[in-house]
């Protein structure tokens, strides 16, 4: 449905989110390293300390353990925080309060205490930012039970999905992929449906392409190539890595017979190895070709423009790696 | 037991509050009792943390506080949780693993929870309750609700970066906060001497700009007096950190040998047992009569055997349960 489109970026659709949840509820705040000043790392939220003022724009000293979980023990007090994490790198300075507090409360007080805190952060590489500052692990949040992980890749998506997550009763991970933040293109919907629910980007009859994130982009592009050569990929975006939505996977799967997964995050136990033990459960029966992954090389991310690109999932290798799935198998 | 009684210069509270303290220091020192017993029955399971010799801590900081205030604890938390009105019963029978526990048998011994009293826990991961409580007050402050966040913490929690980051966080955002240190001088069987370098706790804690004074933890009117004073300060924005100077009577958990510590030690802090000293003050001051004293003792020892029997008598939750809560069952609000 394409109603009142406006030209955007992901920034300002993320930006607008904040704002918008910020004018619709007095309990919402943001809060980070440099989110008020500076204007957020990636200038997400410029502009907001001037027009929320300090207390709602709250800039944090460089202590991700303590202001991640006071961002829960506010969540508790009947606040409804977003707190920004630079980048998923920082984040794991605070994975005590994100897997021993916020994940884990409301089940262990059974159930008097849900907490729920959004928690944002940048993710991905491909900046040559090198070791430190490229790392996707929203695959490893998506192992924790009592997290929601969702992962925006369209614009819609950035500026729907945190007023959903604002209301959900649970702590709430939004992984934004620095390399999306730049990119262009208009509002096409007017309300984030249920991200919990994957969506097809590209129907294709051949190979069913799962993936999320900056990676939605590849797999797009290299559909387009390939479809020259008549194969026709089916991209779907999953949108939520926790919970995964099996149904919409399984039905594209009943369509196509081959599965895909390009994944920016490490192979070994990582989020494309959890997907495809899922489909081998629920669609061994309905595969003509082993499941295959393009996943980051497992290797530190390295800074020099050439190994990082060789490191990274690529489009030429999606569309090598689909072309032999059919012709092997087809 | 011969008690020393020397240091307890403070003066003493009006006497319905002094026989309140003592009361509920009995309650604390007979509930943890009993827990030994119940322990070696196999009732209650898992790391089982006694707060025996630390009683006065909790019953002086927490009968200063309001309905309003919230509480943190540690995993060595039953007497907060008793003396901050979660029943006996319901913390029996959490450790007793029964769905009438105060989190459904989910927590246990470490993870008492209770909304109704604004008990926040039973967090085990050493220093994971200070951040919480910053972020309590800060709830607190924005929603101009009046409360106060109480966060309890042993000395070991010093020297993790939770207490440097959350004591920096508080003072710069002026949050209404109170940190109790429960120094009872072992981090597990590590002595302050080789975990603590520096001028101390409260050394520690002023300079990230919070207030900081040591008070005698076996005395509970001094820990009572130094709370009410604490508390005013925080309740107006400036976070207090309370240092309780205390000793565990007992091992650090069921699985320790004490093999860190000489047997007197133990004993000359033992002469300075908080329920034995302050019930010969009041004693002495014609506060609490010896017969009066017999009564209360029967009377707790009535209300822990109704918690055993209680847990006793507790429900299993269904396995079929098992994942309920993992999110929360109500939509937001």
């Amino acid at each position: 449905m394409t109603v009142n489109s406006v030209d955007t970026t992901y920034r300002e659709a993320v930006r607008e989110a904040i704002r918008e949840a910020l004018l619709g509820d007095e309990r919402v705040f943001l809060m980070g390293e440099d989110v008020g000043h500076y204007g957020g790392c990636f200038a997400v939220s410029k502009g907001l300390l001037a027009e929320f003022g300090p207390e709602r724009i709250r800039d944090t000293p460089l202590s991700e353990l303590a202001f991640v979980g006071a961002g829960i023990g506010a969540a508790l007090g009947g606040l409804r925080p977003i707190v920004e994490i630079m980048t998923v790198n920082f984040s794991l300075l605070a994975l005590d309060p994100i897997l021993n507090t916020a994940a884990t409360l409301c089940h262990m007080s059974g159930g008097q205490f849900p907490v729920p805190v959004v928690i944002r952060m940048a993710t991905g590489g491909g900046k040559q930012l090198a070791a430190q500052h490229s790392h996707s692990l929203e695959g490893w949040f998506a192992h924790i039970p009592g997290l929601v992980i969702l992962v925006p890749a369209t614009i819609d998506d950035a500026r729907w999905m945190l007023g959903w997550a604002l209301k959900r009763p649970d702590p709430v991970l939004i992984f934004e992929n620095q390399t999306l933040y730049n990119r262009k293109g208009t509002l096409q919907e007017t309300g984030a449906g249920n991200p919990l629910q994957a969506r097809v980007r590209r129907s294709g009859r051949d190979i069913t392409l799962l993936t999320y994130g900056a990676s939605l982009y590849k797999a797009l592009e290299a559909a387009e190539q390939i479809a020259l050569k008549g194969i026709e990929l089916e991209v779907l975006d999953l949108r939520a890595l926790r919970p995964l939505d099996e149904t919409t996977i399984m039905e594209s799967i009943a369509r196509t017979h081959r599965v895909l997964i390009v994944d920016e995050g490490w192979r070994s136990g990582g989020i494309s190895a959890e997907l495809s033990a899922r489909v081998m459960e629920r669609a061994f029966f309905e595969l003509d070709a082993p499941v295959r992954r393009i996943c980051t090389e497992e290797v530190p991310l390295p800074y020099a423009a050439q190994l990082e690109l060789a490191a990274l999932p690529q489009v030429s290798k999606i569309v090598a790696v689909a072309e032999q799935m059919v012709s092997k198998h087809g | 037991m011969s008690t020393d009684s020397s240091a307890s210069q403070s003066p003493l509270p009006p006497a319905e509050i002094s026989r309140d303290l003592l009361r509920q220091m009995l309650r604390v020192r007979r509930f943890e009792e009993e827990c030994v017993p119940q322990y070696q029955a196999g009732k209650i399971r898992g790391f089982l943390h006694l707060y025996v010799g630390e009683e006065a801590v909790a019953v002086g900081v927490i009968s200063q506080l309001q309905l309003k205030d919230a509480v943190v604890g540690t995993y060595r938390e039953h007497g907060h949780a008793l003396v901050r009105g979660v029943s006996a019963r319901a913390i029996m029978a959490e450790m007793f693993g029964k769905q009438e526990g105060c989190a459904r048998g989910r927590g246990g011994s470490m993870h008492l929870f209770d909304a109704a009293t604004r008990f926040y826990g039973g967090n085990a991961i050493v220093g994971g309750g200070l951040p919480l409580a910053v972020g309590l007050a800060l709830a607190e402050k924005e929603l101009q609700r009046g409360g106060v966040a109480v966060c309890f913490f042993g000395e070991g929690a010093v020297a993790e970066g939770a207490f440097h980051e959350s004591l920096n966080l508080a003072s710069l955002w002026k949050l209404p906060v109170l940190f109790v240190c429960e120094n009872n001088h072992y981090a597990m069987g590590t002595p302050e001497r080789i975990e603590l370098a520096g001028q101390g706790v409260c050394a520690k804690a002023e300079v990230h700009g919070v207030r900081a004074r040591s008070v005698d933890g076996m005395d509970v009117a001094a820990v009572w007096q130094a709370a009410g004073a604490a508390l005013a300060e925080a309740r107006s924005g400036q976070p207090v950190l309370l240092e309780c100077n205390t000793y565990r009577f007992r091992a650090h958990s069921m699985f320790d040998a004490e093999l860190y510590r000489e047997r007197s030690e133990v004993q000359a802090w033992e002469r300075r047992d908080p329920v034995a000293c302050f019930l010969a003050r009041l004693e002495s001051a014609g506060v609490v009569k010896k017969s009066e004293w017999e009564v209360w003792q029967q009377e707790v020892n009535a209300e822990i055997a109704a918690a055993v029997a209680y847990a006793d008598a507790g429900t299993e939750e269904p396995a079929a349960d098992l994942l309920r809560f993992v999110y929360a069952e109500e939509e937001a609000r």
